[in-house]
Protein backbone atom coordinates (compact mmCIF):
# COMPACT_ATOMS: atom_id res chain seq x y z
CA UNK A 1 0.00 0.00 0.00
CA UNK A 2 1.45 3.94 -0.57
CA UNK A 3 2.43 5.73 2.00
CA UNK A 4 0.62 8.93 1.94
CA UNK A 5 2.45 11.74 4.02
CA UNK A 6 0.76 14.38 5.67
CA UNK A 7 2.28 17.88 6.58
CA UNK A 8 1.21 18.43 10.38
CA UNK A 9 0.02 22.40 11.37
CA UNK A 10 0.51 22.80 15.20
CA UNK A 11 1.14 25.15 17.77
CA UNK A 12 3.68 23.52 20.00
CA UNK A 13 2.53 20.13 18.87
CA UNK A 14 -1.69 21.04 19.28
CA UNK A 15 -2.65 19.34 16.10
CA UNK A 16 -4.85 21.74 13.98
CA UNK A 17 -8.40 20.24 12.88
CA UNK A 18 -7.29 20.69 9.00
CA UNK A 19 -4.66 18.24 9.76
CA UNK A 20 -6.85 15.66 11.08
CA UNK A 21 -8.97 16.09 8.45
CA UNK A 22 -6.10 15.29 5.79
CA UNK A 23 -5.13 12.30 8.08
CA UNK A 24 -8.78 10.61 6.88
CA UNK A 25 -8.21 11.95 3.41
CA UNK A 26 -5.10 9.93 3.41
CA UNK A 27 -6.27 6.68 4.80
CA UNK A 28 -8.34 6.77 1.43
CA UNK A 29 -5.16 6.19 -0.53
CA UNK A 30 -2.65 4.76 1.29
CA UNK A 31 -0.94 4.74 4.51
CA UNK A 32 -1.34 7.89 6.25
CA UNK A 33 2.38 9.18 7.65
CA UNK A 34 3.02 12.38 9.58
CA UNK A 35 5.50 14.71 8.95
CA UNK A 36 5.77 16.73 11.86
CA UNK A 37 8.46 19.90 11.70
CA UNK A 38 9.00 21.72 15.23
CA UNK A 39 8.70 21.27 18.60
CA UNK A 40 6.06 19.71 20.92
CA UNK A 41 5.84 16.29 18.92
CA UNK A 42 4.90 14.43 22.48
CA UNK A 43 1.92 16.58 23.09
CA UNK A 44 0.68 15.13 18.65
CA UNK A 45 1.56 12.13 19.37
CA UNK A 46 -1.68 10.21 20.03
CA UNK A 47 -3.75 12.52 18.64
CA UNK A 48 -1.72 11.73 15.04
CA UNK A 49 -2.03 8.15 15.79
CA UNK A 50 -5.87 8.29 17.10
CA UNK A 51 -6.48 9.64 13.43
CA UNK A 52 -4.60 7.19 11.54
CA UNK A 53 -1.08 8.00 11.09
CA UNK A 54 0.99 5.10 11.40
CA UNK A 55 4.91 6.72 11.08
CA UNK A 56 5.80 10.18 12.08
CA UNK A 57 8.44 11.56 10.29
CA UNK A 58 10.17 13.92 13.24
CA UNK A 59 12.07 17.29 11.41
CA UNK A 60 14.46 18.54 14.05
CA UNK A 61 17.36 21.05 12.97
CA UNK A 62 18.84 24.32 13.87
CA UNK A 63 17.15 26.96 13.17
CA UNK A 64 14.34 25.43 10.81
CA UNK A 65 11.99 28.12 12.40
CA UNK A 66 14.78 31.23 11.73
CA UNK A 67 14.43 31.13 8.18
CA UNK A 68 11.28 31.74 6.25
CA UNK A 69 9.91 28.61 4.24
CA UNK A 70 12.81 27.39 2.69
CA UNK A 71 14.14 25.08 5.23
CA UNK A 72 11.04 23.38 6.04
CA UNK A 73 10.17 23.40 1.65
CA UNK A 74 14.35 21.65 1.85
CA UNK A 75 13.13 18.73 4.47
CA UNK A 76 10.05 17.57 3.04
CA UNK A 77 11.44 17.52 -0.27
CA UNK A 78 14.02 15.65 1.11
CA UNK A 79 11.72 13.04 2.75
CA UNK A 80 9.88 12.93 -0.30
CA UNK A 81 12.83 11.81 -2.08
CA UNK A 82 13.79 9.54 0.31
CA UNK A 83 10.45 7.50 0.87
CA UNK A 84 8.53 7.97 -2.58
CA UNK A 85 5.14 7.99 -1.51
CA UNK A 86 1.71 8.14 -3.45
CA UNK A 87 1.20 11.52 -2.58
CA UNK A 88 1.67 14.51 -0.19
CA UNK A 89 -1.12 16.01 1.57
CA UNK A 90 -0.82 19.92 2.96
CA UNK A 91 -3.27 21.95 4.81
CA UNK A 92 -3.81 25.11 2.58
CA UNK A 93 -2.93 28.36 4.03
CA UNK A 94 -0.90 30.99 2.64
CA UNK A 95 2.39 29.52 4.03
CA UNK A 96 1.95 25.91 2.73
CA UNK A 97 1.23 27.20 -0.16
CA UNK A 98 4.60 28.59 -0.71
CA UNK A 99 6.37 25.02 1.19
CA UNK A 100 4.08 23.03 -1.31
CA UNK A 101 5.40 24.89 -4.39
CA UNK A 102 9.05 24.38 -3.67
CA UNK A 103 8.63 21.16 -2.95
CA UNK A 104 6.70 20.96 -6.31
CA UNK A 105 9.87 22.31 -7.72
CA UNK A 106 12.57 20.51 -6.11
CA UNK A 107 11.18 17.16 -6.44
CA UNK A 108 9.36 17.30 -10.54
CA UNK A 109 6.07 16.71 -9.00
CA UNK A 110 3.13 18.53 -10.30
CA UNK A 111 1.10 20.95 -7.78
CA UNK A 112 -2.72 21.19 -7.36
CA UNK A 113 -4.06 23.97 -4.32
CA UNK A 114 -6.98 24.51 -2.75
CA UNK A 115 -8.20 20.87 -3.11
CA UNK A 116 -12.00 20.65 -1.55
CA UNK A 117 -12.06 16.60 -1.71
CA UNK A 118 -9.49 14.13 -2.67
CA UNK A 119 -10.67 10.69 -3.50
CA UNK A 120 -8.54 7.42 -4.51
CA UNK A 121 -9.05 7.22 -8.60
CA UNK A 122 -7.64 4.74 -11.19
CA UNK A 123 -4.82 2.62 -9.46
CA UNK A 124 -5.33 4.40 -6.27
CA UNK A 125 -4.19 7.69 -7.72
CA UNK A 126 -4.93 11.35 -6.02
CA UNK A 127 -8.09 12.86 -7.44
CA UNK A 128 -9.07 16.29 -6.70
CA UNK A 129 -12.37 18.70 -6.74
CA UNK A 130 -11.33 22.13 -6.98
CA UNK A 131 -13.91 25.59 -7.02
CA UNK A 132 -13.44 27.88 -9.11
CA UNK A 133 -14.57 31.51 -10.02
CA UNK A 134 -16.11 32.61 -6.54
CA UNK A 135 -17.27 28.77 -6.98
CA UNK A 136 -19.43 28.91 -10.14
CA UNK A 137 -17.64 25.83 -11.26
CA UNK A 138 -16.03 22.64 -9.97
CA UNK A 139 -13.13 21.12 -11.27
CA UNK A 140 -12.06 17.17 -11.02
CA UNK A 141 -8.24 17.29 -11.53
CA UNK A 142 -5.06 14.82 -11.06
CA UNK A 143 -1.30 15.14 -11.25
CA UNK A 144 0.65 13.78 -14.12
CA UNK A 145 3.92 13.92 -13.45
CA UNK A 146 6.07 12.98 -10.00
CA UNK A 147 4.43 12.66 -6.68
CA UNK A 148 0.99 14.59 -6.40
CA UNK A 149 1.58 17.55 -4.46
CA UNK A 150 -1.88 18.32 -2.75
CA UNK A 151 -2.76 21.30 -0.79
CA UNK A 152 -6.43 20.99 1.27
CA UNK A 153 -9.00 23.19 2.49
CA UNK A 154 -9.81 23.15 5.96
CA UNK A 155 -13.77 21.61 6.26
CA UNK A 156 -13.40 18.99 2.83
CA UNK A 157 -13.41 16.20 5.48
CA UNK A 158 -15.18 14.87 8.57
CA UNK A 159 -12.68 13.45 10.30
CA UNK A 160 -13.04 9.83 11.71
CA UNK A 161 -10.96 8.31 14.27
CA UNK A 162 -9.24 4.98 13.64
CA UNK A 163 -10.20 2.60 16.48
CA UNK A 164 -7.29 0.61 18.16
CA UNK A 165 -4.43 2.73 17.21
CA UNK A 166 -1.36 3.05 18.66
CA UNK A 167 0.89 6.09 18.75
CA UNK A 168 2.51 6.29 15.24
CA UNK A 169 6.39 4.88 14.69
CA UNK A 170 8.97 7.84 15.01
CA UNK A 171 11.36 8.40 12.33
CA UNK A 172 13.77 10.75 13.43
CA UNK A 173 14.81 13.17 10.00
CA UNK A 174 17.94 15.06 11.47
CA UNK A 175 18.14 18.29 8.26
CA UNK A 176 21.05 20.43 8.05
CA UNK A 177 19.64 23.27 6.59
CA UNK A 178 21.43 24.33 3.33
CA UNK A 179 23.17 28.31 2.92
CA UNK A 180 20.74 28.79 0.03
CA UNK A 181 17.63 28.05 2.18
CA UNK A 182 18.59 30.97 4.95
CA UNK A 183 18.24 33.63 2.78
CA UNK A 184 14.89 35.33 4.31
CA UNK A 185 15.82 35.59 8.30
CA UNK A 186 12.91 36.06 10.90
CA UNK A 187 13.96 38.04 12.92
CA UNK A 188 10.70 38.55 14.92
CA UNK A 189 7.33 36.77 15.89
CA UNK A 190 4.55 38.37 17.65
CA UNK A 191 1.99 36.05 18.65
CA UNK A 192 -1.00 37.24 17.71
CA UNK A 193 -4.15 37.28 21.10
CA UNK A 194 -6.07 34.67 21.17
CA UNK A 195 -9.75 35.78 21.00
CA UNK A 196 -11.00 32.52 22.42
CA UNK A 197 -13.18 31.71 19.07
CA UNK A 198 -12.39 29.16 16.68
CA UNK A 199 -10.01 29.94 14.17
CA UNK A 200 -12.08 31.64 10.71
CA UNK A 201 -11.20 28.87 8.30
CA UNK A 202 -11.54 26.42 10.35
CA UNK A 203 -14.75 27.11 12.23
CA UNK A 204 -18.28 25.36 11.61
CA UNK A 205 -20.10 28.32 11.92
CA UNK A 206 -18.65 31.81 10.84
CA UNK A 207 -21.11 35.10 11.69
CA UNK A 208 -19.40 38.44 9.68
CA UNK A 209 -20.37 41.75 9.72
CA UNK A 210 -19.97 44.42 7.05
CA UNK A 211 -21.27 48.28 6.12
CA UNK A 212 -24.70 47.85 7.89
CA UNK A 213 -22.28 47.52 11.32
CA UNK A 214 -21.38 51.46 11.15
CA UNK A 215 -18.30 50.06 12.93
CA UNK A 216 -20.37 48.56 16.40
CA UNK A 217 -19.19 44.36 15.37
CA UNK A 218 -21.48 44.22 19.53
CA UNK A 219 -24.43 42.40 17.68
CA UNK A 220 -22.19 40.30 15.72
CA UNK A 221 -19.84 39.30 17.99
CA UNK A 222 -23.05 38.36 20.64
CA UNK A 223 -24.39 36.39 18.20
CA UNK A 224 -21.51 34.68 17.18
CA UNK A 225 -20.64 33.85 20.75
CA UNK A 226 -23.80 32.19 21.54
CA UNK A 227 -23.26 30.01 18.42
CA UNK A 228 -19.95 29.43 19.22
CA UNK A 229 -18.55 30.93 16.16
CA UNK A 230 -15.86 32.44 14.75
CA UNK A 231 -16.72 36.25 13.29
CA UNK A 232 -15.61 37.49 10.13
CA UNK A 233 -15.93 41.01 8.57
CA UNK A 234 -16.28 42.64 4.42
CA UNK A 235 -13.60 44.42 3.18
CA UNK A 236 -15.71 47.32 3.60
CA UNK A 237 -15.72 46.83 7.46
CA UNK A 238 -11.68 46.05 7.08
CA UNK A 239 -10.97 48.88 5.21
CA UNK A 240 -13.19 51.20 7.73
CA UNK A 241 -10.49 50.13 10.48
CA UNK A 242 -13.57 48.53 12.32
CA UNK A 243 -12.04 45.04 12.30
CA UNK A 244 -8.38 43.23 11.58
CA UNK A 245 -7.82 42.17 8.31
CA UNK A 246 -7.10 39.05 9.45
CA UNK A 247 -10.74 37.85 9.96
CA UNK A 248 -11.80 39.70 6.45
CA UNK A 249 -14.18 36.81 4.33
CA UNK A 250 -13.54 37.60 0.50
CA UNK A 251 -11.27 37.45 -2.38
CA UNK A 252 -8.50 39.17 -0.84
CA UNK A 253 -8.92 38.36 2.44
CA UNK A 254 -9.93 34.31 3.54
CA UNK A 255 -11.73 32.01 1.43
CA UNK A 256 -13.79 30.02 3.91
CA UNK A 257 -16.52 26.68 3.68
CA UNK A 258 -18.14 26.14 7.24
CA UNK A 259 -21.47 24.27 7.36
CA UNK A 260 -23.47 28.16 8.29
CA UNK A 261 -22.46 31.34 6.84
CA UNK A 262 -24.29 34.28 8.39
CA UNK A 263 -23.64 37.48 6.54
CA UNK A 264 -25.17 40.73 9.05
CA UNK A 265 -25.12 44.21 7.21
CA UNK A 266 -23.12 42.94 4.40
CA UNK A 267 -24.32 43.88 0.73
CA UNK A 268 -22.87 40.80 -1.07
CA UNK A 269 -20.38 42.38 -3.94
CA UNK A 270 -18.33 39.42 -6.21
CA UNK A 271 -15.58 40.17 -3.45
CA UNK A 272 -16.82 39.06 -0.74
CA UNK A 273 -18.97 36.07 -2.37
CA UNK A 274 -15.29 34.80 -3.70
CA UNK A 275 -14.98 34.44 0.06
CA UNK A 276 -18.09 31.98 1.40
CA UNK A 277 -20.36 31.07 -1.40
CA UNK A 278 -19.31 27.35 -0.80
CA UNK A 279 -20.74 27.34 2.86
CA UNK A 280 -23.11 24.85 3.63
CA UNK A 281 -25.98 27.01 4.28
CA UNK A 282 -26.64 30.52 3.81
CA UNK A 283 -28.09 33.35 6.25
CA UNK A 284 -27.92 36.88 5.41
CA UNK A 285 -29.89 40.07 7.62
CA UNK A 286 -29.65 43.29 5.75
CA UNK A 287 -32.05 46.32 5.51
CA UNK A 288 -31.72 46.39 1.72
CA UNK A 289 -34.57 44.03 0.35
CA UNK A 290 -31.88 44.01 -3.12
CA UNK A 291 -29.31 43.30 -1.75
CA UNK A 292 -27.31 40.94 -4.56
CA UNK A 293 -26.51 38.58 -0.72
CA UNK A 294 -30.13 37.72 -0.88
CA UNK A 295 -29.50 35.85 -4.13
CA UNK A 296 -27.03 33.54 -2.33
CA UNK A 297 -29.19 32.61 1.18
CA UNK A 298 -31.20 29.73 2.39
CA UNK A 299 -32.85 32.11 4.84
CA UNK A 300 -32.53 36.33 4.93
CA UNK A 301 -34.32 38.43 7.32
CA UNK A 302 -34.54 41.95 5.74
CA UNK A 303 -34.43 44.21 8.65
CA UNK A 304 -32.05 45.95 10.79
CA UNK A 305 -28.81 43.84 12.30
CA UNK A 306 -29.14 45.93 15.62
CA UNK A 307 -32.92 44.88 15.77
CA UNK A 308 -32.75 41.11 14.32
CA UNK A 309 -29.73 40.04 16.17
CA UNK A 310 -30.28 40.48 19.37
CA UNK A 311 -33.43 39.04 19.25
CA UNK A 312 -31.43 36.15 17.14
CA UNK A 313 -29.09 35.67 20.10
CA UNK A 314 -31.75 35.87 22.77
CA UNK A 315 -33.62 32.83 21.30
CA UNK A 316 -30.34 31.37 20.39
CA UNK A 317 -29.69 31.14 24.16
CA UNK A 318 -32.50 30.24 25.54
CA UNK A 319 -32.42 27.06 23.15
CA UNK A 320 -29.03 26.70 24.49
CA UNK A 321 -30.45 26.76 28.12
CA UNK B 1 17.38 50.70 -7.35
CA UNK B 2 16.17 48.31 -10.47
CA UNK B 3 12.66 46.02 -10.21
CA UNK B 4 11.03 43.83 -11.93
CA UNK B 5 7.55 43.72 -11.53
CA UNK B 6 5.03 40.79 -12.51
CA UNK B 7 1.94 41.30 -13.33
CA UNK B 8 -1.17 39.16 -14.74
CA UNK B 9 -3.79 39.97 -17.03
CA UNK B 10 -7.10 38.54 -15.77
CA UNK B 11 -10.52 37.79 -16.76
CA UNK B 12 -12.42 40.46 -14.81
CA UNK B 13 -14.41 38.77 -12.08
CA UNK B 14 -17.47 40.64 -12.60
CA UNK B 15 -17.77 39.86 -16.50
CA UNK B 16 -18.47 35.59 -15.64
CA UNK B 17 -15.06 34.60 -16.17
CA UNK B 18 -15.61 30.40 -17.86
CA UNK B 19 -13.33 28.24 -19.18
CA UNK B 20 -13.11 27.04 -22.99
CA UNK B 21 -13.93 24.03 -24.53
CA UNK B 22 -9.63 22.75 -23.91
CA UNK B 23 -10.47 23.20 -20.54
CA UNK B 24 -8.21 25.73 -20.17
CA UNK B 25 -9.53 29.53 -18.61
CA UNK B 26 -11.33 31.64 -21.09
CA UNK B 27 -8.71 34.34 -21.65
CA UNK B 28 -10.05 35.59 -25.36
CA UNK B 29 -13.78 35.45 -24.90
CA UNK B 30 -14.41 37.24 -21.38
CA UNK B 31 -13.12 40.49 -20.83
CA UNK B 32 -9.84 41.12 -19.09
CA UNK B 33 -7.44 43.76 -17.06
CA UNK B 34 -4.46 44.11 -14.72
CA UNK B 35 -5.38 41.81 -11.69
CA UNK B 36 -6.33 43.78 -9.08
CA UNK B 37 -3.51 42.40 -6.33
CA UNK B 38 -0.59 43.52 -9.15
CA UNK B 39 -1.88 46.58 -8.75
CA UNK B 40 -0.24 46.69 -4.93
CA UNK B 41 3.07 45.14 -6.29
CA UNK B 42 3.07 48.29 -9.29
CA UNK B 43 2.53 51.38 -6.78
CA UNK B 44 5.07 49.55 -4.28
CA UNK B 45 7.91 49.24 -6.99
CA UNK B 46 7.21 52.77 -7.79
CA UNK B 47 7.60 54.03 -4.59
CA UNK B 48 10.35 52.07 -3.62
CA UNK B 49 12.41 53.78 -6.95
CA UNK B 50 11.28 57.06 -6.18
CA UNK B 51 12.51 56.75 -2.48
CA UNK B 52 15.78 55.27 -3.91
CA UNK B 53 16.28 58.29 -6.46
CA UNK B 54 17.78 56.40 -8.47
CA UNK B 55 16.50 53.49 -10.95
CA UNK B 56 13.71 52.05 -13.22
CA UNK B 57 10.75 49.65 -12.68
CA UNK B 58 10.13 47.16 -15.52
CA UNK B 59 6.97 45.33 -15.60
CA UNK B 60 6.85 41.58 -17.24
CA UNK B 61 4.28 39.59 -18.31
CA UNK B 62 3.40 36.50 -19.80
CA UNK B 63 -0.17 36.15 -21.24
CA UNK B 64 -1.75 36.24 -24.60
CA UNK B 65 -1.83 39.02 -27.08
CA UNK B 66 -4.34 41.28 -25.16
CA UNK B 67 -1.85 40.77 -21.52
CA UNK B 68 -0.73 44.10 -23.55
CA UNK B 69 -3.27 46.03 -21.41
CA UNK B 70 -2.27 44.30 -18.37
CA UNK B 71 0.98 45.73 -19.13
CA UNK B 72 0.12 49.14 -20.40
CA UNK B 73 -2.12 49.67 -17.47
CA UNK B 74 0.94 49.45 -15.44
CA UNK B 75 3.27 51.82 -17.66
CA UNK B 76 0.41 54.48 -17.24
CA UNK B 77 0.53 54.06 -13.49
CA UNK B 78 4.42 55.15 -13.94
CA UNK B 79 6.48 51.74 -14.78
CA UNK B 80 9.50 52.71 -17.10
CA UNK B 81 9.48 49.61 -19.80
CA UNK B 82 7.59 46.44 -20.22
CA UNK B 83 8.10 42.60 -21.32
CA UNK B 84 5.50 40.88 -22.33
CA UNK B 85 5.84 36.99 -23.49
CA UNK B 86 3.48 36.02 -26.07
CA UNK B 87 4.00 33.03 -27.79
CA UNK B 88 0.72 30.37 -29.14
CA UNK B 89 3.13 26.93 -27.30
CA UNK B 90 2.19 28.37 -23.90
CA UNK B 91 -1.36 28.68 -24.12
CA UNK B 92 -2.81 26.13 -21.64
CA UNK B 93 0.59 26.70 -19.29
CA UNK B 94 0.55 25.10 -15.64
CA UNK B 95 2.08 27.75 -12.67
CA UNK B 96 4.97 25.51 -12.59
CA UNK B 97 5.76 26.52 -16.35
CA UNK B 98 4.94 30.18 -15.98
CA UNK B 99 7.49 30.39 -12.82
CA UNK B 100 9.83 28.49 -15.18
CA UNK B 101 9.42 31.60 -18.36
CA UNK B 102 9.06 34.31 -15.79
CA UNK B 103 12.46 33.26 -14.34
CA UNK B 104 13.94 32.68 -18.17
CA UNK B 105 12.93 36.47 -18.91
CA UNK B 106 13.79 37.74 -15.95
CA UNK B 107 17.46 36.63 -15.97
CA UNK B 108 17.76 38.81 -18.85
CA UNK B 109 16.74 41.79 -17.21
CA UNK B 110 19.04 43.84 -14.34
CA UNK B 111 17.33 43.71 -10.93
CA UNK B 112 17.83 44.40 -7.04
CA UNK B 113 14.08 43.63 -6.54
CA UNK B 114 11.75 41.07 -8.01
CA UNK B 115 8.29 42.33 -6.96
CA UNK B 116 4.76 40.47 -7.33
CA UNK B 117 0.93 40.54 -6.11
CA UNK B 118 0.03 37.94 -3.47
CA UNK B 119 -1.46 35.63 -5.51
CA UNK B 120 -3.71 36.08 -9.19
CA UNK B 121 -7.53 36.55 -9.12
CA UNK B 122 -8.48 34.34 -11.54
CA UNK B 123 -6.25 30.93 -10.31
CA UNK B 124 -5.65 32.16 -6.68
CA UNK B 125 -2.94 29.81 -6.25
CA UNK B 126 -0.53 32.20 -4.49
CA UNK B 127 2.59 29.81 -5.51
CA UNK B 128 4.52 31.76 -8.60
CA UNK B 129 6.50 33.92 -5.82
CA UNK B 130 7.83 31.02 -4.35
CA UNK B 131 8.24 28.87 -7.30
CA UNK B 132 10.35 32.04 -8.48
CA UNK B 133 12.55 32.33 -5.59
CA UNK B 134 13.33 28.64 -5.65
CA UNK B 135 14.25 28.67 -9.43
CA UNK B 136 16.16 31.84 -9.18
CA UNK B 137 17.99 31.02 -5.82
CA UNK B 138 16.65 34.04 -4.10
CA UNK B 139 15.65 34.70 -0.57
CA UNK B 140 11.60 34.48 -0.59
CA UNK B 141 10.57 37.27 1.01
CA UNK B 142 6.54 36.81 0.40
CA UNK B 143 3.09 38.28 1.95
CA UNK B 144 4.59 41.34 3.41
CA UNK B 145 1.69 44.08 4.55
CA UNK B 146 4.75 46.09 4.90
CA UNK B 147 8.14 46.90 3.51
CA UNK B 148 11.25 49.26 3.79
CA UNK B 149 14.35 48.91 2.25
CA UNK B 150 17.40 50.05 3.78
CA UNK B 151 20.76 49.98 1.41
CA UNK B 152 20.49 46.56 0.53
CA UNK B 153 18.36 45.26 3.32
CA UNK B 154 14.94 44.80 2.65
CA UNK B 155 12.71 44.35 5.68
CA UNK B 156 8.97 43.26 6.06
CA UNK B 157 6.44 42.29 8.51
CA UNK B 158 4.11 39.17 7.46
CA UNK B 159 0.93 38.52 8.64
CA UNK B 160 -0.02 34.94 9.18
CA UNK B 161 -3.29 33.10 11.59
CA UNK B 162 -0.90 32.59 14.70
CA UNK B 163 1.75 35.54 14.26
CA UNK B 164 2.76 38.42 12.98
CA UNK B 165 6.55 38.04 11.64
CA UNK B 166 9.44 40.62 10.80
CA UNK B 167 11.35 39.25 7.92
CA UNK B 168 14.86 40.57 6.62
CA UNK B 169 16.52 39.83 3.65
CA UNK B 170 19.77 41.20 1.62
CA UNK B 171 19.04 42.10 -1.47
CA UNK B 172 18.79 41.09 -4.74
CA UNK B 173 15.51 39.33 -3.31
CA UNK B 174 12.43 37.84 -4.83
CA UNK B 175 8.76 39.67 -2.47
CA UNK B 176 5.36 39.43 -2.67
CA UNK B 177 2.81 42.36 -1.27
CA UNK B 178 -0.47 41.92 -0.34
CA UNK B 179 -3.60 44.32 -0.33
CA UNK B 180 -2.59 45.79 2.77
CA UNK B 181 0.72 47.62 2.02
CA UNK B 182 -0.27 50.95 0.02
CA UNK B 183 -3.07 52.33 -2.23
CA UNK B 184 -2.03 52.18 -5.75
CA UNK B 185 -2.84 55.69 -7.42
CA UNK B 186 -4.61 56.15 -10.30
CA UNK B 187 -2.41 57.19 -13.96
CA UNK B 188 -2.71 60.28 -14.13
CA UNK B 189 -3.19 61.91 -17.57
CA UNK B 190 -0.15 63.12 -18.10
CA UNK B 191 0.94 59.32 -16.89
CA UNK B 192 -1.75 57.49 -19.72
CA UNK B 193 0.12 59.99 -22.31
CA UNK B 194 3.77 59.41 -21.43
CA UNK B 195 2.66 55.12 -21.34
CA UNK B 196 2.11 55.28 -25.69
CA UNK B 197 5.86 56.29 -25.96
CA UNK B 198 7.56 54.06 -23.21
CA UNK B 199 9.37 50.80 -24.79
CA UNK B 200 6.86 47.57 -24.22
CA UNK B 201 8.76 44.96 -26.26
CA UNK B 202 7.34 41.31 -26.85
CA UNK B 203 9.72 38.05 -26.72
CA UNK B 204 8.75 35.08 -27.63
CA UNK B 205 9.45 31.33 -26.41
CA UNK B 206 12.22 31.10 -29.26
CA UNK B 207 13.73 34.63 -27.63
CA UNK B 208 13.95 32.92 -24.27
CA UNK B 209 15.37 30.28 -25.37
CA UNK B 210 12.78 27.83 -24.12
CA UNK B 211 11.41 24.56 -26.03
CA UNK B 212 7.82 24.78 -26.82
CA UNK B 213 7.38 21.12 -25.70
CA UNK B 214 8.32 22.13 -21.85
CA UNK B 215 5.72 24.36 -21.42
CA UNK B 216 2.13 24.34 -22.82
CA UNK B 217 -1.33 22.35 -22.25
CA UNK B 218 0.48 19.13 -22.95
CA UNK B 219 3.40 19.75 -21.08
CA UNK B 220 1.39 20.98 -17.75
CA UNK B 221 2.22 18.16 -14.78
CA UNK B 222 -1.67 18.17 -13.78
CA UNK B 223 -4.94 17.36 -16.21
CA UNK B 224 -8.42 18.45 -15.78
CA UNK B 225 -10.45 15.69 -16.08
CA UNK B 226 -13.79 17.56 -15.93
CA UNK B 227 -15.52 21.34 -15.16
CA UNK B 228 -19.04 21.33 -14.36
CA UNK B 229 -21.15 24.32 -13.51
CA UNK B 230 -22.38 24.91 -10.06
CA UNK B 231 -26.08 24.28 -10.37
CA UNK B 232 -27.42 27.59 -8.94
CA UNK B 233 -28.64 28.22 -5.66
CA UNK B 234 -32.13 27.08 -4.91
CA UNK B 235 -33.98 30.50 -3.72
CA UNK B 236 -34.27 30.60 -0.23
CA UNK B 237 -36.72 31.73 2.05
CA UNK B 238 -36.72 35.40 2.86
CA UNK B 239 -38.59 37.18 5.38
CA UNK B 240 -39.11 41.10 6.78
CA UNK B 241 -38.45 41.62 10.26
CA UNK B 242 -41.74 42.65 11.62
CA UNK B 243 -40.42 42.66 15.41
CA UNK B 244 -39.30 38.27 14.89
CA UNK B 245 -37.37 38.40 12.33
CA UNK B 246 -34.61 37.57 15.24
CA UNK B 247 -36.62 34.62 16.31
CA UNK B 248 -37.74 33.67 12.56
CA UNK B 249 -34.07 33.19 12.14
CA UNK B 250 -33.49 31.25 14.99
CA UNK B 251 -36.55 28.88 14.18
CA UNK B 252 -34.67 28.60 10.79
CA UNK B 253 -31.27 27.31 12.24
CA UNK B 254 -32.86 25.05 14.50
CA UNK B 255 -35.40 23.51 11.87
CA UNK B 256 -31.87 22.51 10.06
CA UNK B 257 -29.97 21.01 13.43
CA UNK B 258 -27.74 24.36 13.38
CA UNK B 259 -28.85 25.76 17.03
Amino acid sequence: MSEILVLVDHLDGAVRKPTIELLTIAGRLGEPSAVFIGNGYENAASTLGEYGAKKAYRVEGEGLNDYLVAPKAEALAQIVTDVSPGAVLIPSSAENKEIAARVAVKTGSGLITDAIDVQAGEGGAPVTQQSAFAASFTVTAKVTKGTPIITVKPNSANPEPVSGTAEPEVVPVPVTISEAAKGARVVERKPKEKTGRPDLTEAAIVVSGGRGTNGDFGPVEAFADALGAAVGASRAAVDAGWYPHSSQVGQTGKQVSPQLYIAAGISGAIQHRAGMQTSKTIVAINKDPEAPIFELVDFGVVGDLFTVLPQATEEAVKRKG
Amino acid sequence: MNIVVCVKYVPDAGADPRFASDNTTDRAGVDGLLSELDEYAVEEALKIVEQAGDGKVTVLTVGPDDATDAARKALQMGADEAYHVVDDAIHGTDALGTSTILAQAIKRLEYDIVLTGMASTDGTMGVVPAMLAERLGLPQVTLASELTVEGSTVRIRRDNDAASETVEATLPAVISVTDQINEPRYPSFKGIMAAKKKPLQTWSLADLEISADDVGQSAAWTAVEEIAARPPRQAGQIVTDEGDGGSKLVEFLAGAKLV
